[in-house]
């Protein structure tokens, strides 16, 4: 178990992105980033300075982004691609098919902003079905991580896979969850507090809400597991079997759709292995206008409301 | 698959050092071999795409067997030259003139979309020595070929990419983005080959969709357009070799070709897009192609 250092101030991680891609394109040069016109939204003002040659822009583009990407893995490189979530993950979801996990093209995708992010633009740019897009297709390793320490070992860890893989990048402020000996490994959940009444199973910007949501549930005499679960594909089964064994109840929770993301990988897990009762906590379907975090507060994605829903299911189990 | 004794395919590169009548003489006899190979693979599977496997088949050959610099028994090599079939569809030529260059032996032909077979339907480039990018579906070979090619410059490397799209594909508007990034980008390395055979699925491309006039559209894109006869090995080994069309900018080669090419009954045909022939069709075929 990791040392949980929830911090007070917020992060976005696109800094933590930026960085990284910087420093791996100074240790490597096969290093490229692809981005289509989002120079600034995806924080590369200061790589395009420093790599200007290693700055493919192919404009407002999504297909040929993510095509441009698997010809230059093709020939050596390892692109990276930069792009708004909900754009990319949906414009470009046959060439992530086809041109990246058919043919296990180096890939790594950033998608930028994602969830609710974009809020106040509306359900066009809200990205709330990208994991759930990229988790049905084969070959694909799709990443959320849940602060800055995670997002740059996860950048690092999907440029490192051999075979594409989709890095979700929070805008929305998040704390520190992890401490400074945190090491991410694709495919490991991380335990973030010890639990036996009922689990929750988080990740990205969710996660900070889950450990709020325990000590919520601590307070109540409820002694609430929480997992971090930055690997949606491939999933950590193992520590999916122990929370179902171990503590008999599970909640899953994300900022995404309750619709094929991260609870349904667990579900399916679950109904299979190790049945017991779950709650799939994310968003209902097309959502309304408004800030990020007044839509979390809206849905009961915060950590009152799991802990809320985490009670329930503790009662049903009983 | 005894229908392929007589029609043996031969194997081995064009020599770059003949003359180019010469070359074209055997780059003919070649085209004639793979047709007729593609025919009896296309019969044997019950499935394919024959009519545009003909349009295609002497640009495909013209790029395999004289003019791409490649090495069939080193398919990896560094600085080769790059060859990208976006028509996915038209994998029974591909597969045939990959085994007549000599990047895997004909024999494998027989497995042609047989269960587990390397040869699928559409190619796999994974599987498939020769083939540099997986293909199938329409206007995703473009934007691949592009990354390639803007490889090669970071690269400083003086190898070029080809690809062949098929017309209806361009109707697919992921390659006006990658002709805009092409062009964009004055990648001169970069050359691509409209099979422009005039028939889609189901129909012409103007009744479809229309593209014409297509050569304006690629040149207001930025490309150097050429137009050439794609069934005539002299214009297309010579315009191949006079590459770029223009210095410092992307090559757009219209290859006007006929569906079904040379066989009578198919010619310009639009339901020789995937028809399967009957036996006496195929030896009246084969009989054209002799």
């Amino acid at each position: 178990m990791t040392t949980v250092t929830t911090s007070p101030v917020l992060f976005d991680c696109r800094d933590a992105f930026a960085s990284t891609v910087q420093e791996l394109a100074e240790a490597d040069d096969r290093i490229v980033v692809l981005c289509g016109d989002s120079v600034g939204s995806s924080k590369l003002v200061e790589f395009k300075r420093r790599f200007p040659d290693r700055l493919i822009n192919v404009g407002i583009a999504e297909q040929t982004l993510v095509g441009v990407a698997a010809g230059l893995a093709n020939e050596g490189k390892r692109p990276i691609v930069s792009a708004a979530s909900c754009f990319v993950t949906a414009r470009a979801l046959e060439q992530i098919k086809v041109d990246l996990a058919y043919t296990n093209a180096r890939v790594t995708i950033c998608g930028m902003s994602p969830g609710v992010a974009y809020g106040e633009l509306g359900p066009t740019h809200h990205s709330i079905e990208d994991i759930a897009w990229l988790r049905a297709i084969d070959n694909m390793v799709v990443l959320v991580p849940a602060d800055p320490r995670e997002t740059e070992q996860a950048v690092r860890a999907a440029v490192e896979h051999d075979g594409p893989a989709f890095v979700r990048v929070s805008r929305m402020g998040v704390p520190e969850v992890y401490a400074d000996d945190y090491e991410f490994r694709i495919g490991k959940a991380c335990r973030l507090g010890e639990g036996s009444d009922v689990t929750v199973v988080a990740n990205g910007t969710m996660v900070a809400r889950a450990l709020g949501a325990a000590r919520l549930l601590a307070a109540r005499g409820i002694a609430c597991r929480v997992v971090s679960m930055p690997t949606v594909t491939p999933l950590d089964i193992d520590e999916i079997r122990a929370a179902a064994e171990e503590t008999g109840a599970i909640v899953t929770v994300e900022e995404h759709s309750v619709r094929g993301g991260l609870g349904g990988a667990v579900a399916e897990t679950v109904v299979s292995r190790c049945p017991v009762p779950m709650r799939i906590m994310g968003f209902p379907g097309f959502l309304p206008t408004g800030p990020a975090t007044w839509l979390l507060e809206h849905f009961g994605l915060t950590a009152q409301g799991i802990s809320e829903a985490a009670a329930e299911l503790t009662d049903r189990k009983r | 698959m005894t229908a392929i004794a007589g029609h043996a395919l031969p194997v081995g590169r064009v020599d770059p050092g003949l003359p180019t009548e010469e070359r074209a003489r055997l780059l003919s006899q070649a085209a004639r071999a793979i047709r007729r190979r593609d025919l009896q693979m296309v019969k044997a599977a019950g499935l394919g795409h024959i009519g545009g496997d003909f349009s295609s088949a002497d640009i495909v050959a013209v790029l395999l067997l004289a003019v791409l610099n490649i090495d069939p028994s080193r398919p990896k090599l560094a600085d080769r030259d790059r060859f990208v079939m976006s028509k996915g569809h038209s994998s029974g030529v591909l597969y045939a003139t990959l085994a007549a260059a000599g990047f895997f032996s004909p024999a494998l032909l027989e497995q042609y979309m047989t269960p587990l077979s390397p040869l699928s339907g559409h190619p796999d480039a994974r599987k498939v020595p020769g083939v540099e990018a997986s293909t199938g579906t329409l206007g995703h070979g473009l934007p691949i070929a592009v990354g390639m090619a803007i490889a090669g410059d970071l690269d400083r490397s003086a190898r070029r990419t080809f690809c062949l799209v098929g017309d209806g594909e361009l109707q697919e508007g992921s390659n006006w983005e990658a002709l805009m990034v092409a062009a964009h980008r004055g990648l001169e390395r970069l050359t691509v080959i409209v099979d422009r055979n005039g028939l889609q699925q189901g129909a012409t491309t103007e009744e479809t969709s229309r593209l014409e006039p297509l050569a304006d559209r690629a040149r207001a894109f930025g490309w150097a357009v050429s137009e050439v006869d794609g069934h005539d090995y002299g214009a297309l080994l010579r315009l191949f070799e006079g590459l770029p069309v223009v210095a410092g900018r992307p090559s757009f080669v219209i290859a006007h070709t006929h569906k079904g090419y040379p066989v009578s009954f198919m010619l310009d045909r639009v339901e020789w897009h995937h028809k399967i022939p009957s036996a006496a069709q195929v030896e009246a075929a084969l009989e054209e192609l002799s």
